[in-house]
C-alpha cells in the first residue's frame, strides 16, 4: 500500500476517473495553473490540458450552473468550490437545479456530477469561512452527501461519486488535506451510503463523520483509559445514510453519542438522534447525547474558536454521562 | 374595416418577403399558441389548472421565428413563460395541457406544471422558474456542445426582469470568456410583473451590456416571425460556425397580465391598444389577406380547425388520469 495525503488521494481519484472517462472534467477557481487552492489538482492541468482542467473567474453561481448544464448533456463535471463557504452563492443552482432536474423533468434529465471542496471550520478563519454545510445539503432530497476523513475513503468514495448518476456533494476539510494514510495500489471503489466502523467497541456507540472522526477517535482513546470500550462509526455518507449499521451498533451498546462539526439546531446530529430514538428506543439505556459547535457564529480568536468547536475532552464527558460514570 | 386599416401600421419587409406558404405556416402556428393559451385561461377559471400560469399571448412570433432559425438538435432554454416555445417546437398540445392539469399524460408526467415544460427530443430544454438561474445552465449546455464538438446551439430566453440578477451576469460572463455557442435572448415585454423597465433597469438598452461580455449584440422591436427568424439566424450561425455568443434584446409585449392573478392594471388602455394594433400575429394575417388575397373565410377555417384541435387537446388532457400516488417517489435519484 502507498501512503498518501488526503489531497493526493483526491487528486489520484480525479486523475484515474479522467483517464477512464473523457467526459469527466474539473472546473473551479485556481484548479488549473495554480493546481488548487489546497493543491488537490497537482499535475492535472499538465496532464489533461485546459479543455478538461478549467480555471474559472470568481463566479460560483456561474460555474456551478455551467457544470449542471453540461451534466445534463451527458458530461461528468467535477466542480470544485475553493471552500464550501462559497457554495452559499451557488446554493440556488445546487438545490433548485442540480437536485431537482431529474424529478422536475419526469426523469428526462439528470445531473451526474460532483461538487467538492473543504467544508466546516478550519483554523481561525472567522465566521464566514468556517461554515458547516452538512445539514443544508443533507436536507435536500435529490442530492447525495459524502464526507471523508481518511485518504483511503477519500479516494474510493470520490471515484464512486464521480461515477454516480446523481449530483453528489463531497465534503473535505482544509485541516485534513495533509492527513496521511494507507491507500491500496489497485483500483477500488467505496460504495456511497455505507458507514465504516473505525473502531469496534462494546460499551458506547460514537457517531462521527468528516472532521469529527479524528475527535471521536481521540475521545475513544481517552475513554479506553477510563475503562470504556467505545465503538466509533464513521458515517462517510450522510445521504444515503447507513442506518442499519447505526442501529445494529446501538442495539449492541445500548448507548450513543454523536460528535459533529456543525451547529446544534436541527442538524444532522439531531436527525441521527431522532432516528435512533424512533428505531432503537427499547434498546437505549440512556438519552442519546450530541457534542457539536456551540450555537454561535465562529469567532476568529484562537481561544474562542477552540471553545466553540467540540473537543475530545467534551466527547469523553458525554461518553461517561451516557454510561452513568464520572 | 377600411376605417381601421388606415390606422394600422404598414406591412413589414419580413412579411413582404415571405412566401404564402411561409406566412400560412407561421400564422397557423402562432394562432395555435394563442388558442392554447386561451383554453388554458378558461381551464384556470374553471379550477382545472392551479398554481402560476403565465401566458405567452402577444409574444408568439418570437417562439415561431426562433423555431424557424433552429436546426435539429439545437436547444431552447426558456423561463416559466414557456408554453409557446413548447408548442412551437412541436410538443404535443395534449401533453402540454395535461401538464397544466397535473395529469400523468403531461409533458413531464404532471410533476412540473406550467413553469417546467421539458421535452428533450423536441429541443425543449425547460422551463425554469427561479429568475436567471437557467442562464448558467444554458451556458453549460453550450459548454458541453463545444466540449463534444457536436455543433449544437443553445438559445436561452430571459425576461427584462432577469437582467439585473446575479446568475445572468455570471452565465454571460463565462459564455463570453469561453466563446460558447449560445444565443441569449432577452424578451423585453416592457414589464417585470407590474414594474415597468424604467424602474428596474439603470440603462434602457440592455444590449449595451454585450460589450462588457465580449459579445456581439442585436436589438429590435419584434414585428413579425420572419424578422425574428432572420435576425436570430445570424446569431445562431455565429454560435455554430464561430463558437461565439450573442446577446439579443427583443422588444415585445404581452397582452395579458403577468400571470392569471394579475389583471395588469398598471397599463393604460391606449398603450395596450397601440400594441394590439401591431400584434405580429395579426400582421401576419393581414399579409396573407393583403398580399396573397387569402379570404377571410379561409382564415376563419384555419382558426376553426385550431379551435377544434385545442378543444380536443383539452378534453384529452382532462381524460388523462392523475399520476398514481407512487409516482411521487420516482426520479428523485437515478437508480442504477
Ligand atoms: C429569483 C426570483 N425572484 C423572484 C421571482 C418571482 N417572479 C417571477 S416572474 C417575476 C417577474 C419577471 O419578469 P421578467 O423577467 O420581465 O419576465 P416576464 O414575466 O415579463 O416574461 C418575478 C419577480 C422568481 N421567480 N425568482
Ligand atoms: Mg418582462
Amino acid at each position: 500500500m502507498a501512503v498518501l495525503q488526503i489531497r493526493e488521494a483526491i487528486r489520484d481519484a480525479m486523475r484515474e476517473e479522467m483517464l477512464r472517462d473523457d467526459r469527466v472534467f474539473l472546473m473551479g477557481e485556481e484548479v488549473g495553473h495554480y493546481e488548487g487552492a489546497y493543491k488537490c489538482s497537482q499535475g492535472l492541468l499538465k496532464e489533461f490540458g485546459e479543455k478538461r482542467v478549467i480555471d474559472t473567474p470568481i463566479t460560483e453561481t456561474g460555474f456551478a450552473g455551467v457544470g449542471i448544464g453540461a451534466a445534463m448533456c451527458g458530461l461528468r463535471p467535477i466542480i470544485e468550490f475553493m471552500t464550501f463557504n462559497f457554495s452559499a452563492v451557488a446554493f440556488d443552482q445546487i438545490i433548485n437545479n442540480a437536485a431537482k432536474i431529474h424529478h422536475m423533468t419526469g426523469g428526462q434529465f439528470h445531473a451526474p456530477m460532483v461538487f467538492r471542496g473543504p467544508n466546516a471550520a478550519a483554523h481561525m478563519l472567522g465566521s464566514t469561512h468556517s461554515q458547516a454545510f452538512d445539514t443544508f445539503y443533507a436536507h435536500i432530497p435529490g442530492l447525495k452527501v459524502v464526507s471523508v476523513a481518511t485518504p483511503k475513503d477519500a479516494k474510493g468514495l470520490l471515484k464512486a461519486a464521480i461515477r454516480d448518476p446523481n449530483p453528489v456533494i463531497f465534503f473535505e476539510s482544509e485541516v485534513q488535506y495533509g492527513v496521511k494514510g494507507e491507500v491500496p495500489e489497485d483500483e477500488y471503489l467505496i460504495e456511497l451510503g455505507v458507514a465504516d466502523t473505525k473502531r469496534e467497541g462494546a460499551d458506547v456507540t460514537l457517531l462521527c463523520w468528516g472532521q469529527s472522526v479524528a475527535i471521536a477517535l481521540a475521545a475513544a482513546e481517552l475513554a479506553q483509559e477510563k475503562g470504556l470500550d467505545v465503538e466509533v462509526i464513521d458515517l462517510r455518507s450522510l445521504r444515503p445514510l447507513d442506518e442499519q449499521t447505526i442501529f445494529d451498533s446501538v442495539r449492541k451498546t445500548n448507548r450513543a453519542v454523536v460528535v459533529e462539526h456543525g451547529w446544534p439546531y436541527g442538524g444532522v446530529g439531531s436527525h441521527l438522534i431522532a432516528r435512533i430514538q424512533e428505531e432503537c428506543f427499547d434498546a437505549l439505556d440512556a438519552p442519546v447525547l450530541k457534542v457539536c459547535y456551540e450555537d454561535l457564529p465562529m469567532s476568529y480568536a484562537e481561544n474562542l474558536e477552540h471553545l466553540t468547536i467540540p473537543q475530545p475532552s467534551q466527547v469523553l464527558e458525554a461518553l461517561e454521562e451516557v454510561s452513568y460514570r464520572g | 374595416m377600411d376605417g381601421q386599416t388606415r390606422d394600422l401600421p404598414p406591412l413589414t419587409e419580413g412579411l413582404k418577403a415571405a412566401s404564402q406558404d411561409e406566412l400560412a405556416h407561421a400564422f397557423k402556428e402562432m394562432l395555435r399558441i394563442r388558442r392554447f393559451e386561451e383554453n388554458a385561461t378558461r381551464a384556470y377559471t374553471r379550477g382545472k389548472i392551479s398554481g402560476f400560469l403565465h401566458l405567452y399571448i402577444g409574444q408568439e412570433a418570437i417562439a415561431i421565428g426562433t423555431n424557424l432559425a433552429m436546426r435539429e438538435g439545437d436547444r431552447i432554454v426558456a423561463t416559466y413563460r414557456d408554453h409557446g416555445f413548447a408548442l412551437a417546437q412541436g410538443c404535443d398540445a395534449t401533453a402540454c395541457m395535461a401538464e397544466l392539469f397535473g395529469r400523468s399524460g403531461g409533458l413531464v408526467g404532471g410533476v412540473g406544471g406550467s413553469m417546467h415544460f421539458f421535452d428533450r427530443d423536441k429541443g425543449m430544454w425547460g422551463g425554469y422558474a427561479i429568475i436567471g438561474n437557467h442562464v448558467p445552465l444554458a451556458a453549460g449546455h453550450a459548454f458541453a456542445a463545444k466540449y463534444l464538438s457536436d455543433g449544437k446551439v443553445t438559445i436561452c430566453f430571459l425576461g427584462d426582469g432577469a437582467v439585473g440578477i446575479g446568475p445572468t451576469h455570471e452565465g454571460m460572463t463565462l459564455a463570453g470568456l469561453w466563446g460558447l455557442p449560445v444565443v441569449f435572448v432577452v424578451e423585453n415585454n416592457r414589464y417585470s410583473m407590474g414594474t415597468p423597465l424604467g424602474r428596474t433597469l439603470p440603462v434602457e438598452d440592455i444590449t449595451l451590456r454585450a460589450q462588457g461580455y465580449g459579445m456581439e449584440s442585436d436589438r429590435f422591436e419584434v414585428t413579425d416571425p420572419f424578422q425574428v427568424r432572420d435576425r436570430l439566424k445570424v446569431a445562431v450561425d455565429r454560435a455554430r460556425e464561430e463558437s461565439k455568443p450573442t446577446l439579443i434584446e427583443l422588444l415585445t409585449y404581452r397582452f395579458r397580465g403577468h400571470s392569471m392573478s394579475d389583471p395588469g392594471k398598471y397599463r393604460t388602455k391606449a398603450e395596450l391598444d397601440g400594441f394590439r394594433n401591431r400584434d405580429p400575429m395579426e400582421m401576419t394575417r393581414r399579409a396573407l389577406m393583403e398580399l396573397h388575397g387569402v379570404s377571410e373565410d379561409a382564415l376563419e377555417a384555419v382558426d376553426e380547425a385550431i379551435i377544434e384541435e385545442m378543444d380536443v387537446a383539452m378534453a384529452s388532457a382532462d381524460a388523462s388520469p392523475q399520476p398514481v400516488p407512487e409516482h411521487r417517489f420516482k426520479n428523485v435519484y437515478v437508480e442504477e
